[in-house]
């Protein structure tokens, strides 16, 4: 079981200098899953992305990736690292100053001693993949929201990555776009026999699609499973996230003093 | 901005700011200096350098023929000692004497060389034989009061 | 007794603020070095340095040559002002000349170019970072500074002196327009007493000099300041103020001590 994990974290915590945001979680990535870790905004999940991709490391416990142990790691070791690791960032995050071209290409032109040429052809398989090989002498800017994501996904496939890591893939789009990115996300997955662990809070979009799901929140896992076992989970978290109720265990209110005190009724009664 | 003209662009930078730095060398600055001549050096003693300073001229006939390296005191004979770089193609006899002039009334000091008759010419390290110090002001006014004094001590016992 | 807590306050708060900048200062320095050995990249695919030299240098030509023609101009008439009181009107050319390449050529123009180039600089790789361009450059394995920072570093450093020396050029050449050609200073004595006084050691050269010095500290400014911007919108606002200021700063500072060490204190 141990060596077809793709990521094992242990009883990890973490804090940021002195504000802890990740208390003892535990998780098991397995090979080839669609993995989503899914929570409110702040309950930690970006953060436990950043721990897996190696940009931060745990404050205690350890993060195993990819069969290294993130924090045992030497800058060389990290780098070798993240070139077997796909990141598409939360708005893209391409490189402004050059083309769609060039942003995919970049991985291969840093790390690889490849011909132009046969760069080109893998430039345009990659573009051809998200269907974006039309627009790739366009400037980033040139682009809406969703093909901007969609050049940001061929570039983080661009050198064929084992591990694929989406933060927030699902935000701001429209619901072709939407849609449009949640297949590519399972296409790329099994066309390149790689794992996906997907950041999110759009449960629509997402339970559909992956393997596995966990919950998050204030920093825990609460909850995890298979897309229905989790919607039968019985958790009321996992109920009031999937239903989008407004009351629950997450109130509405946030808390504050007796309204009737608030508003100088209690005094006059 | 493709690369072949951003390339292009920066080449004609670097070489205007080349072209600049060149002006100011040789148009602005005195480029022509010694800096490349063969020199050699001869000592000079005064009583007094007064103003001189390094690197002042060292003319001839009123044309730059070299520059002053170092000044130096003389802890034994109490004498300004002054080393001369002087270019190699000018060679002076060994009797020539070395002033210190004023260019202007007020301006910089400088070291003026009068050509001598000894049919042999200074080499390299050797000294100069006559020299004449800086003029100094305050001796000159007090010269200047002595002599009006005697005067006219000599006009009243002349009566 | 009443002033004794806000006054304790404010101490708090400038110890703070010392501590705080003492620790920044350090900060920056670390940065320094190790932007310094991580710059094989910028030199080893010049044609990145290549780029930065374009936008910082080239782009800065305009706002270079114009200032420095109305610099030399200035000088010319407020120069010919004070000397011809003195009957010294021929020393024009001197004057204009001292000032531009002792003083004015590195001086004026480093402040141009961080007013200019500086800026851009900082609010690009604060963008950069608020974008999270940088976080995606190093998931690609790629170290941002090595391959964004130190060339934006260099082609600050390279442009630099050469904007410097075409700022002094063509402020002679505004000095020799307004004093010679409108004014009607004699042409030989102007370029004759300019070329006795102005010495290529320690006149030009120092003035190189010190557009190299106020070079590294204008663009290492910049290029902190950008990396170490806060990614919002105010913070990258913030850092671009604070690099102009920073760096206007250091180069009047700079200046004082180059130019005590260099003009003053040797025969």
């Amino acid at each position: 079981m141990a060596d077809t994990d793709i990521a094992i974290i242990e009883d990890l915590s973490f804090a940021y200098d002195r504000r802890p945001v990740l208390h003892g979680i535990g998780l098991r990535i397995a090979r080839g899953k669609v993995v989503a870790v899914m929570g409110q905004s702040g309950c930690g999940k970006t953060t436990l992305l950043r721990i897996i991709s190696a940009a931060l490391m745990p404050t205690q416990g350890s993060a195993r990736v990819l069969g290294s142990v993130t924090s045992e790691l030497d800058r060389d070791g990290l780098y070798a690292l993240r070139r077997r690791m796909g990141m598409l960032f939360q708005f893209g995050a391409l490189f402004t100053d050059m083309s769609v071209f060039d942003n995919v290409a970049f991985q291969m032109r840093e790390h690889t001693d490849l011909p132009e040429d046969a760069i080109r052809d893998l430039v345009l398989l990659k573009l051809e993949a998200v269907g974006l090989r039309g627009a790739a002498q366009r400037m980033p800017t040139e682009l809406s929201g969703g093909m901007a994501r969609r050049v940001a996904l061929a570039r983080a496939i661009a050198l064929d990555p084992q591990l694929i890591l989406y933060d927030e893939p699902f935000t701001g789009l429209d619901p072709i776009a939407l849609g449009v990115i949640a297949r590519l996300v399972r296409q790329l997955n099994d066309s390149l026999g790689a794992t996906s662990i997907i950041v999110t809070h759009d449960v629509a979009e997402t339970l559909p699609l992956v393997d596995y799901v966990y919950f998050m929140a204030d920093g825990r896992v609460v909850a995890e499973g298979t897309a229905d076992e989790v919607r039968r989970s019985g958790v009321a978290f996992v109920e009031q996230f999937v239903s989008g109720a407004i009351d629950g265990p997450v109130p509405f209110h946030y808390p504050a003093a007796g309204y009737q005190a608030d508003l100088g009724l209690a005094a006059a009664a | 901005m493709n690369r072949s003209a951003i390339d292009l662009w920066v080449g004609v930078f670097v070489a205007l700011g080349l072209g600049a730095l060149l002006f100011l060398a040789l148009k602005v600055g005195n480029l022509a200096s010694f800096s490349t001549a063969q020199t050699y050096q001869v000592e000079a003693r005064f009583a007094n350098i007064g103003g001189l300073k390094v690197r002042a001229p060292v003319k001839s006939a009123g044309v730059v023929v070299g520059r002053v390296a170092e000044i130096r005191f003389d802890n034994e004979s109490y004498e300004a000692v002054a080393v001369l770089t002087v270019d190699s193609g000018y060679k002076f006899p060994r009797d020539t004497s070395a002033k210190i002039l004023t260019s202007g009334l007020l301006g910089e000091q400088y070291i003026g060389l009068e050509a001598g008759a000894d049919a042999r010419m200074l080499a390299g390290g050797e000294r100069m034989r006559i020299t004449q110090s800086a003029v100094v002001l305050e001796n000159l006014i007090s010269q200047f009061l002595f002599s009006k004094a005697a005067e006219g001590g000599e006009a009243k016992s002349a009566k | 007794m009443m002033l004794v807590a806000p006054l304790r306050t404010a101490l708090t708060r400038l110890g703070a603020a010392v501590t705080a900048g003492v620790w920044r200062l350090g900060y920056a320095a670390r940065f320094f070095f190790y932007l310094l050995v991580h710059s094989g990249t910028a030199f080893r695919r010049f044609r990145l340095t290549v780029r930065e030299i374009y936008f910082a240098g080239v782009l800065s030509l305009i706002i270079i040559l114009v200032s420095g023609l109305f610099v030399g101009m200035v000088l010319a008439l407020q120069g010919y002002e004070t000397l011809q009181r003195y009957g010294s009107s021929e020393a024009l050319g001197v004057l204009v000349a001292l000032s531009l390449v002792r003083e004015l050529g590195p001086v004026v123009a480093g402040l141009l170019f961080a007013s200019r180039a500086g800026s851009a600089i900082t609010a690009e790789i604060g963008l950069m970072k608020a974008t999270e361009q940088l976080s995606a450059m190093e998931m690609m394995a790629v170290d941002p500074i090595a391959r964004v920072v130190a060339p934006r570093f260099w082609g600050g450093v390279i442009s630099m002196p050469v904007l410097a020396a075409l700022f002094s050029a063509m402020g002679i050449f505004g000095g020799y327009l307004v004093g010679v050609v409108l004014i009607g200073v004699d042409e030989g004595a102007f370029w004759s007493q300019m070329q006795a006084a102005v010495d290529v050691r320690n006149d030009i050269l120092n003035g190189v000099i010190k557009s190299v010095v106020f070079g590294v500290a204008v663009t290492l400014i910049a290029v902190f300041e950008g990396y170490d911007a806060p990614p919002t919108a105010e913070g990258v606002s913030g850092a671009t103020t604070r690099t102009v200021v920073t760096s206007s700063l250091a180069i009047l500072a700079l200046d004082f001590v180059l130019t005590a060490l260099m003009f003053t204190g040797g025969a």
